[in-house]
């Protein structure tokens, strides 16, 4: 069950009554479809084709709700989000070869971030693959570097079982993407065998207890500590452990830094939290970590985007790294203290073993006075273009706590990450390890159709934003209450800051002055369109793009001269961050 | 107004080396690489080596050589894989290889173990006495030979094989295939039954 903010979520035992109505299955493709009901599969996000026909033919039969996306792309994107909202896996489906290269970002994607989501891919017949036949790619082979695990389903009687297989294996231990893939012959074929329930391979194991014996050597060096901080990943969230880590920084009394997807495990607004750290984090949780002599960090695996240059990362401090997954322990950072397990169940044993809580007032007082001098402030004198960091602020201020922000990837992603409060898990949903343009239009989908009662706003870039506009088309069709608001300065911003700052502002290919106007094309696709230029509209044209029922974009016209910071360059070190472009120089 | 700007900020005293561990700024430590055989057992079913040698290329870790082959289970089959890495390295070997599903067990082989590697050399064959005394200095033998050539066969270590193929060189070698090493555990030790 999820810890998702405010909203219950909808009863998802499967309807007894109607499991029993259920006919037997027939083919292999009605033995793939009766997998994903028997796993409590809501959605599908796809496209049809040839190879895959039989599938859907199949899901006609069923209660499951097909969306049918504007590109394949945007389905793997939207069962991404799907996941990443309510802890379950979303489910995409494309057909062979161009559908399943198109789904392969979004694989990709929940990949580096450990989503949970189960591609199903039709396939050429078994005796066409290897010819090159039409619509045929090594779907397996295209894949398996990018999933846990990618099936190529050799039978009609055993498809079910690889469904049932590749779903539970997506949702254990450390989540993350699966893929079957269905020749045409192995769906359509008959079958009267029901697949098994969904069980992980025998030969996956899940250790979900940390070893008692390094618990206690660990909670000992974290008492024994005089400048301890928690660093909280998106592993925690996975785990269901944002409440048990609230606990335990409260009553241990550690401040808390997160790492961008761990954005939500801890709550903004609280005096331990010093917000989230890396190349664009606070300049306080920066030197929060560049100065710890202690750091729990946990389901985190240490991107280079979080750590700068390793060797500055965290350099006086003993490491207590808990993890599920044993492959991260001191893949990037090495771990003083690995504890493998469950991040809620290492949480509660962590608690109960510490000896006491660290003598570490002078500490949190450092990490507050860093509050006071690297605010994170921007300059808003009425007559310059409108600020992007406002915008987000103001959307901020009138949105419910459990408001979930989409993103797409860019100077805007980081913007809505700093400038927005978040104080619940699963209400960022971002793009994080592969950085993937594009990501937030699909994946606002994806997060609204799983969590239709809380409100969605998607904050995009104009470059991000022309990447998936074609699934405008699908919130339309599908009603689905979005706000999209488009962070547009003419450019590929993150690019050009790079230019600007590391390539003495030579602007090769990242300045759009050609784009579209986005309120006219939202108009055109059947939703609301917005402009927003100056500081006095900010107010009402958000209110106006709420209360409206349906997608509604605004075409945010911002400073276009505006960069984020902080910055810490790529490999370098945390606590050297810059603040202006001045900083820049001296790095 | 910013607060200090970069130099004037608070700093610690540490570092770490470029594989995250944390080093004495005096004595730098710095990791050579070693050699380590792995010994796997998996799911004897298509793909299965692909995964593997892809999760290799794609990490980036050095392999020397990789065998496969069925074992007396023919659901699982065997790889013995030779790595050289910095410690670090080695150990992510292991565990990256223990993640991917069809892997059932892995283990490194201690330096003492059973390895054995198996050579054809075709050389030659204007001189058939003196390529079979040669062979026989190496514990192998000739399996073929035609008036143009003689093919030889021969096991053993990898240095051994290596010797071997230089000598061999003075009958103008043609053409030399080796299988990799494949290795087992000395001792009643299995990886079925250790832990
Ligand atoms: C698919 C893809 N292509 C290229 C990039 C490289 N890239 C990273 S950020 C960025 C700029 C994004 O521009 P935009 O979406 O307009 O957002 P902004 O930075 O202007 O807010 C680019 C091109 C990427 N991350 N993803």
């Amino acid at each position: 069950m999820s810890e998702r903010a405010s909203v219950p979520r909808a009863e998802e035992q499967p309807d007894e009554e109607h499991a029993d109505e259920a006919e037997p299955v027939s083919t292999g493709a009605q033995s793939v479809v009766r997998a994903l009901e028997n796993a409590g599969t809501e959605f599908v996000f796809g496209v049809q084709g040839g190879a895959i026909m039989p599938v859907y033919d199949a899901l006609y039969d069923s209660d499951i709700t097909h969306v049918t996306m504007a590109h394949e792309q945007g389905a793997s994107h939207a069962a991404d989000a799907y996941g990443i909202v309510t802890g379950d896996p979303g489910v995409c489906f494309a057909t062979s070869g161009p559908g399943a290269t198109n789904l392969v970002t979004g694989i990709a994607d929940a990949s580096m971030d450990s989503d949970p989501v189960i591609a199903l891919t039709g396939q050429v017949p078994t005796d066409f693959v290897g010819n090159d036949a039409f619509q045929e790619t090594d779907t397996v082979g295209i894949t398996q570097p990018i999933t846990k695990e990618s099936y190529f389903a050799s039978h009609s009687d055993t498809v079910g079982d690889d469904v049932s297989e590749a779903f539970a294996l997506a949702d254990s231990g450390r989540q993350g993407p699966t893929l079957v893939d269905l020749p045409k012959d192995v769906t359509q074929g008959e079958t009267e065998v029901e697949p098994k329930a969904p069980e992980t391979p025998d030969t996956y194991e899940v250790q979900e207890e940390a070893d008692d014996a390094a618990v206690q050597e660990a909670a000992e060096a974290l008492a024994d500590a005089d400048r301890p901080v928690i660093l909280s990943g998106g592993g925690v969230i996975k785990a269901e452990a944002s409440s048990a880590l609230r606990e335990f920084a409260k009553e241990y009394e550690i401040p808390v830094i997160t790492t961008m997807p761990g954005i939500g495990s801890f709550p903004e607004d609280h005096e331990l939290s010093l917000e989230w750290a890396g190349m664009h984090g606070t300049g306080y949780a920066n030197m929060a970590i560049t100065n710890t002599d202690c750091m729990l960090a946990i389901g985190t695996r240490f991107d280079d985007r979080l750590t700068g240059g390793v060797d500055s990362f965290a350099p006086d401090a003993d490491i207590v790294h808990v993890d599920i997954d044993p492959a991260e322990i001191s893949k990037n950072v090495y771990a003083d203290y690995p504890l493998i397990g469950d991040a809620r169940k290492v949480l509660r044993q962590l608690f109960d073993a510490m000896p006491r809580a660290p003598a570490a007032d002078e500490w949190r007082e450092q990490c507050q006075d860093w509050k006071e001098e690297y605010p994170m402030e921007y300059d808003t004198p009425d007559d310059e273009p409108l600020k992007p960091q406002y915008v987000v602020e103001r959307f901020s201020e009138v949105t419910p706590d459990d408001t979930i922000v989409c993103t797409g990837v860019g100077q805007h992603q980081m913007w809505a990450s700093q400038f927005w409060e978040y104080t619940e898990p699963r209400t960022w949903v971002s793009s994080h390890g592969l950085g993937t343009m594009g990501y937030g239009v699909p994946a606002a989908i994806g997060a609204k159709l799983a969590a239709p009662d809380q409100e969605v706003v998607c904050f995009d870039g104009d470059g991000s934003f022309l990447m998936t506009v074609q699934g405008l088309s699908v919130a339309v069709r599908e009603n689905l209450d979005i706000t999209y608001v488009i962070l547009n300065n003419e450019a590929v911003g993150m690019v050009r800051q790079w230019q600007d700052g590391f390539y003495e502002g030579r602007r090769m290919a990242s300045e759009y002055p050609w784009i579209p106007q986005f309120d006219k094309l939202a108009e055109a696709f059947g939703a609301r369109g917005f402009r927003l230029e100056d500081y006095g509209e900010v107010e009402e044209t958000i209110q106006a793009a709420r209360d409206y029922d349906g997608p509604s974009v605004i075409d945010a016209h911002i400073d276009p001269g505006e960069n984020v910071f902080p910055m810490v360059p790529s490999g370098g070190d945390n606590g050297l961050f810059a603040l202006e472009e001045d900083h820049l120089e001296m790095l | 107004m910013p607060g200090p700007a970069p130099d004037e900020r608070m700093r610690p005293e540490g570092r770490r080396n470029s594989q995250g561990i944390r080093v004495d700024p005096e004595a730098e430590v710095t990791h050579e690489p070693r050699q380590a055989v792995l010994s796997a057992l998996v799911k004897h079913r298509p793909g299965v080596l692909a995964e593997v040698s892809g999760l290799f290329s794609r990490r980036q870790f050095n392999i020397e050589s990789l065998t496969v082959g069925p074992t007396d289970d023919e659901d699982t089959a065997r790889m013995t894989i030779l790595i050289e890495e910095p410690e670090p390295g080695i150990e992510q070997a292991k565990k990256q290889l223990r993640k991917l599903v069809p892997v059932v067990e892995v283990t490194e082989l201690e330096p003492a173990a059973v390895r054995r590697e198996l050579a054809l050399i075709k050389v030659d064959g204007e001189k058939p006495d003196d390529v079979n005394a040669v062979a026989e200095m190496y514990g192998g033998q000739a399996v073929d030979a035609s008036t143009d050539s003689v093919t030889v066969e021969i096991t053993g270590s990898k240095q051994k094989i290596d010797a071997a193929v230089d000598a061999f060189q003075q009958f103008d070698v043609r053409e030399v295939v080796r299988t990799g090493a494949a290795a087992l555990e000395r001792g009643p030790t299995t990886l079925d039954n250790d832990d």
